[in-house]
């Protein structure tokens, strides 16, 4: 088997099980759905509580919004790995030909894809209860978009390491809330600087450096700790 | 001539339980592994620990010459698996699950129809997974040996569930896959009526 060829099935492992997944979460629209509805819970409730004052809405909106979101995601994180953990799909992904580690690339693009994206296509919406500006709420995308493919890859890795352990929700939320608090912070001090007319492209040059640093190592973090949580 | 399939001297614990210690066996094209041992003996154990998911505490498989350990992704492009829990998803139709699969090994070329035929599921194509039987499930696993080309077939208790004809249908489909120059390892508690070269390891 020449490298060409090996390349091609790669790719096409990615593809496959990317698909797979999100025909999984087509048949399944709970999953996808539920915590997305946390998120506009969370942001829609907030403002009824904090109550109608214009500038404490402007002020709280970024920062909720981005609260609302790593939760949410962290929310959709724990199921990953498990069914394919408990019906032995794992196993038969273990033996197979492909990387492991391109195999839970392709899961991880369709989680992004049910999880992340939804996030970032309603953030517009949720967005008015907080009286953001238009123009505030394309920056707002923008951040969530680069934010949550980071907090996809790195959950990847963190639901792969407590896929074997009953009830690790609350262990996979310590293994990945330090590693997700620069995301947390640049992300919601982004849009207020937007909000408050000041440079943004610090931010969100850091947001996309550590998107890109997560790709980088995700992969390769997750499969090594399939093989561990399979033993 | 080295063999295809070589162990020597396998040691493995479970926990602190020696299950077995310098177990080697060689498997050559045409020639069947048998398995045996009353429950928990560690049939399942030493199955998992060729496919790699456990790691031995000594010894070496090797395959065609090359140690296992360092040559993984090739020893996998030569294997399918079935073991008890058959690794589709409930929720995806037969047709879909075993599509999936051919996105993750090399496969035969066989015609998709006619296997489904022969296994007697054609008409169970369109139904979700969860509602076939357990028995149907292990057919459905059996579509993806035939499907896929490889020449190793690891088989853990492929009797489980099944009914006469099921069982008389993995001895026949086991024979033909050895007739082609195949090898297999299985473990089973029922009798097997394979013909031709098996060799039995009975673990204690």
């Amino acid at each position: 088997m020449n490298t060409e060829d090996e390349s091609i099935s790669m790719f096409s492992g990615i593809a496959g099980i990317a698909r797979r997944d999100l025909l999984l979460a087509w048949k399944r629209p709970g999953d996808v759905l539920n915590p997305l509805f946390f998120f506009a819970m969370v942001a829609a409730l907030f403002p009824l509580a904090v109550g109608p004052s214009p500038e404490q809405l402007k002020l709280s909106g970024p920062a909720v919004l981005w609260v609302a979101a790593l939760l949410s995601m962290l929310l959709s994180l724990n199921s990953l790995f498990l069914s394919d953990y408990e019906d032995g799909s794992l196993d038969q992904m273990l033996v197979s030909p492909i990387p492991l580690s391109a195999l839970a690339l392709g899961k991880t693009l369709a989680h992004w894809l049910t999880s992340g994206l939804p996030l970032v296509v309603v953030s517009p919406v949720v967005a008015i209860t907080f009286q953001m500006p238009f123009s505030v709420t394309g920056y707002l995308m923008l951040t969530l978009l680069l934010g949550t493919i980071s907090l996809s890859l790195l959950g990847s890795v963190g639901a792969a390491l407590t896929v074997g352990l009953h009830r690790g929700t609350a262990l996979l939320s310590l293994l990945i809330l330090p590693l997700a608090m620069p995301i947390l912070i640049f992300g919601a001090r982004t849009v207020s600087l937007v909000a408050s007319g000041d440079g943004v492209a610090g931010g969100l040059y850091f947001l996309a450096a550590y998107a890109v640093l997560t790709l980088s190592f995700a992969p390769f973090a997750t499969a090594a700790a399939l093989r561990i949580s399979n033993e | 001539m080295t063999a295809q399939l070589s162990a020597d001297a396998l040691t493995l614990f479970r926990g602190e339980r020696c299950l077995f210690q310098g177990l080697s066996f060689a498997l050559n094209p045409g020639e069947l592994l048998l398995l045996e041992g009353r429950n928990g003996t560690g049939k399942t154990s030493l199955m998992r620990a060729i496919a790699g998911l456990i790691e031995f505490e000594d010894g070496d498989i090797h395959w065609q010459g090359k140690p296992v350990r360092t040559n993984r992704q090739s020893f996998y492009g030569s294997l399918v698996w079935m073991q008890h829990r058959v690794g589709f998803k409930a929720d995806l139709t037969l047709v879909e699950n075993l599509r999936f699969e051919t996105h993750l090994r090399a496969q035969s070329g066989q015609d998709f129809e006619e296997v489904l035929k022969r296994l007697d599921i054609d008409r169970l194509k369109r139904l979700p997974m969860r509602s076939l039987s357990a028995g149907q499930q292990r057919r459905v696993a059996l579509a993806r040996m035939l499907l896929s080309s490889v020449p190793l077939w690891l088989m853990d208790e492929p009797f489980t569930n099944l009914d006469r004809e099921g069982r008389a249908l993995v001895m026949n489909l086991t024979t033909e896959h050895l007739d082609r120059g195949g090898m297999c390892i299985m473990a089973a508690h029922q009798d097997v009526e394979i013909g031709g070269n098996v060799q039995k390891i009975v673990l204690q």
